[in-house]
């Protein structure tokens, strides 16, 4: 078996940049109500989910198939979300009332 | 530090040998798995039936009478569709056929995970009772779909225990689909590359795939319409701030795929059949394995044309709509395949063959009728007519219950050793598609002509059709009776198909009729593509034995 | 025929082969992917409600905003904190694992779940204070003065007001759907890293049992990631 062995030093950067980006996140809620707030939240939340799944769960080291999974997963997730949120978006467009 | 394993004789027995209760319950084995799961289907699949032919009487004359009362119908086609894709249509094929012959096809000695494998048959087995018990103490009416607000707000029928055991079954699926795709990416026997892998393992990957990514959704959403019920929160109650609509998109993000969880396998199954009775190589390998897959993935971007007439957006209605179009290219591909690997071939009409033309030719009519529904125009029309119950009975009786039967036609000698009798086999091939026809043609013509579905009384103008269709289901009836008797009593005899009664390639073909338990004696090493057929040495063979018998 | 393992194999160092695999390489890629794609799952498990979140969040930012504002940001912030640090304690377990020190494992997976309990606790904390000031949807919520006032100012006609004091409920309706099921998975969890920590110290495993631990590694994980996307999305909309 071939394992990846990972760095204590390496665990513990990103540990510590988690806990920074933690910070980070709290203080962007604090922003004017005019900042881009939703934004900014989930670009923050999405580098921590990236660097716990690179590192914490080794896919950075991982083969090109676990990659695949994850990146698909979100993907999937995605899709249901973009074309759910299609609807509500373009109802009423029309004009004509319950379409 | 290596210790060198240590090398033991396999048991010589085949896997059918130990008969206590105890070493069939507590299996690991995927073909004693596979076996569970045939014979708790083919429980289902009568129960099932059973209530389709109490509707079926019912909607023989215009009028309620052999039911008491409407709602007592309501509850009934409720049952028959819960019943009918939760625990026949969405295991049958791949719970049974795929677990018995997935690792055998690829060479692998059991499933990746051999006890999930048995657990999912058991998260099956709590579903389907408590599925069974609905039945018996108060039943459900809302329609194997679950909308709501009738769903969460008005109907008093056990929509919750129906929740719950929607959502048991679902792990199972959840389960079988998660081994099948770890199986086939990492239990391949050495030279079985991807495109070496019989059609049939493709077309179950791409079914667990959608197994996978599908069945959480139905599993959310039906524990949502349990809260909603339970604590009257109004997720999806408009007056509360909720969508009902809502409830459709996750319903159908689960359950449009599902229709290809039901469709896929069968598709496995044909695409085995076809070349081995035509005796010709599939034609177009790649374009079908392909094909299996983009259904996987086009399946989930057009769960809005069940949506058309229920306030969705009619942009968003138009994209499904043109999304849905789309399904039918990989579709037809498959189709045009098939018949490809007719052309020239020196075909065989046993009744695998039977059901898989049968098959093929089903599909293709509740494909193209699904291109009409797919038509924003004329599915504001039907809508909810007994077009659409045409429309998908087409596509999972005439075509996933047909590969069904022809699978377990074709696998039978593999799975039991014996061959069924061949005249009966035909027989029943052929009372299926006729009635199969008879009972869904003339729907077809009642949805175009008006008749709604889900009513227990109609104009009396319909009856004429109605009782046509009546007529068709005893006739269907029969013929799916009859392949239960034959293969049963065909248990009686002692094994006397031999490992390859069909001269079939394949590595399930390479060992004996019931395959051992540890499946091959030998390590298997693959060196040569699938479908090895060759249609001039079966005429040389044919030519050979007329000879014979002539002199 | 084929191989198999026996007792002559059941040193530490070398996992025991399943009979129906052909080398221990093969089993330990089988178990992760396993993992990996019931982590796709469990994506698309939270899918459905992340789905609902999302659209009645755009379609009324304001009761969303209003709602968030009662919780508890700093509570939140303090399990986050936590939930991030056991991720930490279980990654080095994963790594000790790998390494082969049996009792560092059992230690740091005994840190893990400490964590995750202390994460429990402070959510029911946060429960129970939400439920004191009526904001647990049903009966019994009461959307509170100040909000309805706010809510009212942003409507235009009574139908709006009523539709957005609705979705006011929904925030707490997906906030408590949201965070009990991942709670749930935390329970789970925490269950399966105390019977893991029992059986490695008890030398349950097989070659040091890092394919089992890698395993629930990667569930932790998961349960973590799901985390630091509903903190932002519950508590920090402002």
């Amino acid at each position: 078996m071939t394992h990846h062995i990972i760095a204590v030093r390496t665990y513990l950067i990103i540990y510590f940049a988690l806990i920074a980006f933690l910070f980070a996140t709290v203080g962007a809620s604090f922003l004017p109500s005019t900042a881009p707030h939703l934004l900014i939240a989930m670009t923050i939340a999405t580098i921590k989910a990236v660097l716990i799944i690179l590192f914490f769960m080794h896919v950075y080291y991982s083969n090109r198939l676990t990659w695949i999974v994850a990146v698909a997963s979100l993907l999937w997730l995605t899709l249901l979300l973009a074309f759910t949120l299609a609807d509500y978006f373009s109802r009423g467009w029309l004009d004509i009332p319950g379409k | 530090m290596s210790v060198p394993a240590v090398v033991v004789e396999d048991p010589p027995e085949d896997y059918l040998q130990e008969h206590t209760l105890k070493s069939w319950l507590l299996t690991t084995d995927h073909k004693r798995v596979g076996i569970l799961y045939m014979i708790s289907v083919t429980v289902f699949f009568f129960v099932g039936g059973a209530a389709a032919t109490l509707m079926r009487l019912e909607l023989m004359t215009p009028r309620g009478d052999v039911l008491a009362t409407p709602d007592a119908y309501n509850r009934l086609f409720t049952m028959h569709g819960v019943i009918m894709i939760f625990f026949f249509l969405i295991p049958a094929i791949p719970a049974v056929l795929g677990n018995f012959l997935l690792p055998l096809m690829i060479g692998a000695r059991d499933l990746a995970f051999p006890k999930l494998n048995l657990m999912s048959w058991y998260v099956y087995i709590i579903g389907g009772m408590i599925g069974i018990w609905i039945m018996v103490f108060g039943g459900v009416d809302t329609g194997w779909t679950f909308y709501t607000p009738f769903s969460t707000m008005f109907s008093n029928t056990m929509v919750v225990t129906a929740a719950v055991a929607v959502f048991i079954t679902g792990f199972s699926s959840i389960l079988t689909g998660l081994n099948f795709v770890v199986t086939v990416h990492t239990m391949r026997a050495p030279g079985m590359t991807w495109f070496r892998l019989p059609l049939f393992v493709w077309s179950h990957y791409a079914t667990s795939l959608i197994m996978i990514l599908g069945t959480p959704v139905l599993a959310i959403s039906v524990v949502l319409i349990a809260l909603e019920r339970i604590f009257g929160v109004g997720i999806f109650d408009p007056a509360l701030g909720g969508d009902p609509i809502l409830f459709q998109h996750l319903f159908w993000f689960y359950s449009h795929p599902a229709v290809y969880i039901m469709v896929l396998p069968g598709f496995a199954v044909v695409s085995e059949i076809i070349p081995c009775f035509a005796r010709r190589p599939i034609f177009g390998y790649k374009f079908i394995a392909f094909s299996s897959v983009a259904i996987a993935i086009f399946s989930f971007l057009v769960w809005g044309h069940h949506m058309f007439v229920s306030g969705q957006s009619m942009y968003a209605g138009m994209i499904f709509s043109i999304l849905s179009f789309l399904v039918a290219i990989p579709s037809a591909i498959k189709v045009f395949n098939w018949t490809a690997t007719l052309y020239k071939g020196s075909i065989r009409l046993d009744t695998p063959m039977l059901y898989a033309l049968g098959f093929i030719g089903l599909f293709t009519m509740g494909g193209l009728t699904g291109l009409m529904l797919a038509s924003l125009a004329i599915d504001v029309h039907v809508h909810d007519t007994y077009f659409i119950v045409a429309h998908f009975h087409y596509i999972m009786v005439g075509g996933t219950v047909m590969a069904y039967l022809g699978g377990v036609h074709f696998w039978w000698p593999k799975i039991s050793g014996r061959m069924y009798p061949e005249f009966w086999g035909k027989l029943s091939a052929m009372l299926v598609f006729v009635g199969f026809n008879l009972t869904f043609f003339p729907q077809f013509l009642l949805g175009y002509l008006g008749m709604p579905r889900r009513y227990f009384e109609y104009r009396p103008e319909f009856q004429v059709l109605n009782v046509m269709s009546t007529a068709g289901a005893s006739i269907l009836a029969i013929g799916y009776v009859m392949p239960l008797v034959y293969m049963l009593l065909s248990l009686r005899k002692p094994p006397n198909a031999g490992p390859n009664p069909w001269g079939a390639t394949g590595l399930e073909w390479q060992v004996e009729s019931p395959p051992p338990v540890h499946n091959f004696h030998d390590p298997v090493v693959v060196t040569c593509d699938p479908y090895m057929y060759s249609p001039e040495e079966a005429e040389r063979d044919y030519a050979h034995d007329q000879h014979v018998r002539n002199a | 025929m084929h191989t198999t393992s026996t007792s002559a194999t059941l040193d530490d160092d070398q996992p025991l082969l399943m009979s129906h695999f052909d080398d221990l390489e093969q089993q330990h890629d089988a178990s992760n992917l396993g993992m990996w794609f019931f982590l796709a799952t469990e994506v698309m498990f939270f899918s459905g409600m992340l789905a609902a979140y999302a659209i009645y969040r755009s379609l009324s930012p304001e009761a969303f905003h209003l709602g968030s504002r009662h919780m508890h940001l700093w509570l939140g912030f303090a399990n986050t904190l936590v939930l991030l640090t056991s991720s930490l304690t279980m990654a080095l377990g994963v790594r000790a694992s790998q390494l082969g020190r049996r009792n560092q494992v059992v230690w740091y997976l005994l840190a893990t779940a400490v964590l995750g309990i202390a994460f429990l606790g402070v959510k029911a904390v946060e429960y129970t204070k939400e439920i004191n000031h009526h904001l647990f949807p049903g009966k019994h919520f009461v959307v509170p003065a100040d909000d309805a006032e706010a809510l009212m100012k942003v409507s235009a006609t009574p139908e709006e007001l009523h539709l957005n004091l609705g979705r006011f409920q929904m925030m707490f309706v997906l906030y408590f759907c949201l965070t009990a099921v991942h709670a749930f998975h935390m329970i789970v969890g925490i269950v399966i890293v105390l019977i893991m920590a029992e059986l490695m110290r008890r030398k349950w495993f097989s070659g040091h049992g890092t394919t089992q631990i890698e395993v629930l590694g990667l569930y932790w994980h998961f349960v973590d990631v799901v985390w630091v996307f509903l903190y932002p999305l519950l508590y920090l909309i402002d």
